[in-house]
């Protein structure tokens, strides 16, 4: 697409657009790490990961405050008024998702470092699925790419069918040994929250659909 | 919504008494399309299913060898607010002028293709171009009320010059004045100069004279771009109110003007039509990339 012929507009929206990366990676970041803590067993990892947040919170103000500017002052129309609006809209699912993270690393520091190994632990593959959807959404986000937007929004369908296994999983353990019980709420809180992340992945991927097509796609599947 | 209409037809009754002074009155009119509920609002209603007041069917427009309006194809909804958009030479001026056959006017200026008004070619050799333009009025650019004339002269000026006497000229001056919100401003002082007005009350003054001659359309050539933003305001807010009552064609360069006042958006570029659809769309999600361009400020 062509240049705005007013610079200035030109880099008010290239600051929010990369405001919005940067937020995006950081919560990335978060959720990865917040995983890595919890299949490396890391409280300590779990804690600093924690951390980030403070960072993202402050992205979403930075960038609600830019957006509101740029709306007052520029009337924008079309691509751009859709860029803003989807913008506002995304960093309140982007800050959502910081604190799932954060609070799949406050489970994590619950669960502890001794935790017995699982070789059959149902929780890395449905956090491999909600978190490669929020990676995807913010890439096509970035590249403006629909298609792959679209297919993010398909695959909350396999995000959910994890996440009803999850308790029927956990189930016989815990019936047959109570000394998991407390971990096994913990995991299903875990499962909770990747599902969330999924949710406001799904969010994403449907606003970028609309701010790249103009069509709103929500509330139709 | 409730709340609205209704208040709409208490202001339209205040209005009539206002009008008339008495109570036996005209016969109350039809309730307008905007007040029935029934009926789709107009940002329900796709543009393929426009009702036209009238239609240019492949309007070509020259000044001398220069051809301006490269073959216009553009339906003009009925009692909607239809805004012609486009930068500078891009033919939108021209094209209005060619809806009341003001373009041939001008030396060495002509136009071919149909322009309909109902069912009728207004370039038809038969038909009357002063009539065609009782029928479709302009207001321009620069607000200008004929300076040796009174306020109430110049609202009458139209009727005057098409050779009528009106049988009660002051019930017409307060009528047209009430219709353009300007009576209560003005009614002390009818007698002085249309000039000495603010350009604002100017404006609303020539829609007046332009509405006495009871158009059916009413084009609007730039109407506020000479006037301050509470100015604009009025104006905008007097569309809105005759909409209900003509067909307007408003052409501005004012891009917010548009969104905010048009139920319809036809974006012109190099004398051709891009795109013609609801403002909303047009200002949301553009089908072209020219439209998008321009409305974004992308241009050139």
């Amino acid at each position: 697409m062509a240049r705005h012929t007013d610079r200035e507009y030109e880099a008010e929206l290239e600051a929010l657009r990369e405001r919005v990366l940067l937020m995006g990676a950081r919560v990335e970041e978060l959720v990865t790490l917040a995983m890595r803590s919890y299949v490396e067993r890391s409280v300590d990892l779990a804690r600093s990961t924690i951390e980030l947040d403070r960072n993202v919170d402050q992205l979403e103000l930075d960038i609600d405050e830019l957006a509101l500017q740029i709306l007052a002052r520029r009337q924008p129309v079309a691509s751009d008024l859709r860029f803003i609006t989807t913008t506002l809209k995304l960093v309140t699912d982007l800050e959502r998702i910081g604190d799932l993270g954060v609070n799949i690393c406050e489970r994590v520091a619950e669960l502890g470092a001794d935790r017995a190994p699982n070789p059959h632990d149902p929780i890395p593959r449905l956090a491999d699925v909600a978190v490669g959807m929020v990676r995807d959404a913010l890439d096509a986000f970035v590249a403006g790419d629909a298609f792959k937007a679209e297919q993010v929004v398909d695959r909350d369908k396999i995000v959910d069918s994890y996440y009803a296994q999850l308790f029927p999983e956990l189930l016989p353990r815990m019936m047959s040994d109570p000394g998991v019980v407390l971990e096994s709420t913990r995991l299903l809180s875990i499962g909770k929250c990747l599902e969330r992340l999924a949710d406001h992945a799904t969010n994403i991927a449907e606003m970028v659909v609309f701010m790249v097509k103009g069509q709103d796609v929500r509330h139709s599947g | 919504m409730t709340t609205r209409v209704l208040s709409l037809t208490q202001a339209e009754d205040a209005m009539n008494v206002g009008q008339y002074g008495t109570s036996k009155s005209t016969p109350k009119k039809p309730s307008r399309p905007d007040d029935d509920l029934s009926k789709p609002r107009w940002d329900e209603v796709s543009v393929s299913t426009i009702v036209p007041k009238m239609r240019t069917e492949d309007l070509h427009a020259y000044f001398g060898q220069s051809e301006v309006l490269k073959g216009i194809s553009l339906p003009i909804a009925e009692k909607q607010v239809t805004a012609i958009i486009g930068p500078s030479g891009c033919g939108k001026s021209t094209f209005v002028r060619c809806l009341n056959r003001m373009h041939e006017v001008v030396p060495g200026a002509r136009a071919t293709g149909r322009v309909l008004l109902d069912a009728q070619d207004i370039y038809q050799p038969d038909v009357d171009a002063v009539r065609v333009r009782r029928r479709v009025g302009m207001v321009f650019q620069k607000p200008n009320p004929f300076p040796t004339m009174s306020i109430r002269d110049n609202v009458l000026a139209g009727l005057r010059l098409n050779g009528e006497r009106p049988d009660d000229p002051d019930a017409i001056v307060e009528k047209m004045l009430h219709r353009v919100a300007l009576w209560d401003e003005v009614k002390d002082i009818l007698g002085r100069a249309g000039t000495g007005l603010s350009g604002g009350q100017q404006q609303r003054l020539c829609i007046a004279r332009s509405l006495a001659l009871e158009p059916e359309v009413l084009l609007m050539d730039e109407p506020c771009s000479a006037l301050d933003p509470i100015a604009t305001a009025r104006v905008e807010e007097l569309i809105h109110e005759l909409r209900k009552s003509y067909t307007i064609v408003i052409v501005t360069h004012n891009m917010q003007q548009a969104a905010r006042v048009a139920n319809f958006t036809a974006f012109f570029y190099l004398g051709k039509l891009v795109e013609h659809d609801r403002t909303d769309v047009i200002f949301t999600r553009p089908k072209e990339m020219r439209t998008e361009d321009y409305i974004t400020g992308r241009f050139g």
